[in-house]
């Protein structure tokens, strides 16, 4: 991988509909359970990586190869049924550490009327095959 | 002010569960053998995983808050045996400045810390 990556940002992902069985389904995946309302705080993440995957791809990296290094998330509103989401990709940073990539993403999740919902930042290490 | 300690069982079923609902189907969280051949100790949670259990306990802790942002590293891999499941255990600290509060949590695996500084912040 090569620092032309950095600045680069990828399409938008395909609109994602939130529905009160999507949040259920994953607010029973992690234990709880879903009275309605907002989508619990990690929820995102199902849109951030739908945009990490794409990005994966087009750059034919192995997702088998990435472990997660950090995820931070900042809000501008909760996350709610009837949202329609998309989230954009930017490679914000990309260093070698020990043949190792530790690729920095950030990730715009705005809604139908174009308004940011959230903003989310991943650290991705790419595990080299000789690592 | 310090916030009663959850615990929370992680099993190889919650990670293919939790692959299904947040479309992370990578490898290393499933098969021992991929796993092992890109240096892992064995099937590790979702990093994803863990935070959301640390998102649960702030849920539990303040119901209904908003959270205004929420974010960690993932220092330790958190390994999952193929049989019975392995405990997480998530403490709270709580800090209020400006109307907002802080958690700054820690979430351990066998006594080993797994996420860096992770820490919500909440309104109301």
């Amino acid at each position: 991988m090569d620092q032309s990556l950095v600045g680069k940002t990828f399409p938008p992902s395909r609109p994602y509909a939130v529905s009160e069985d999507n949040i259920r389904e994953f607010v029973a995946a992690t234990g709880g359970t879903y009275a309605g309302g907002p989508a619990p705080a990690t929820f995102p993440i199902v849109l951030a990586f739908d945009a990490m995957n794409a990005f994966l791809e087009a750059e034919a990296i192995d997702l088998f190869r990435i472990v997660h290094g950090a995820q931070d998330f900042a809000y501008e509103r909760p996350v709610v049924p009837g949202d329609v989401l998309t989230a954009t990709l930017t490679v914000a940073t990309l260093r070698q550490i020990a043949g190792n990539d530790i690729i920095g993403t950030t990730s715009a999740i705005t809604d139908e009327s174009g308004a940011l919902v959230c903003s989310t930042s991943a650290t991705l290490v790419h595990r080299g095959a000789d690592a | 002010m310090s916030l009663p300690t959850q615990t929370f069982t992680i099993t190889r079923a919650d990670l293919v569960a939790y692959a299904g609902a947040s479309g992370d189907h990578n490898p290393i969280h499933q098969d021992e053998s991929v796993a092992l051949s890109v240096g892992l100790p064995g099937v590790i949670a979702h990093g994803m995983f863990t935070m959301a259990l640390a998102a649960r306990a702030v849920e539990a802790w303040f119901p209904g808050a908003e959270v205004v942002s929420f974010g960690c590293k993932f220092t330790n891999p958190v390994v999952v045996p193929a049989e019975g499941g392995v405990d997480i255990e998530v403490a709270g600290a709580t800090k209020e400045a400006d109307g907002l509060t802080t958690v700054s949590l820690t979430v351990t695996c066998d006594g080993q810390k797994v996420l860096g500084m992770p820490k919500a912040v909440l309104r109301g």
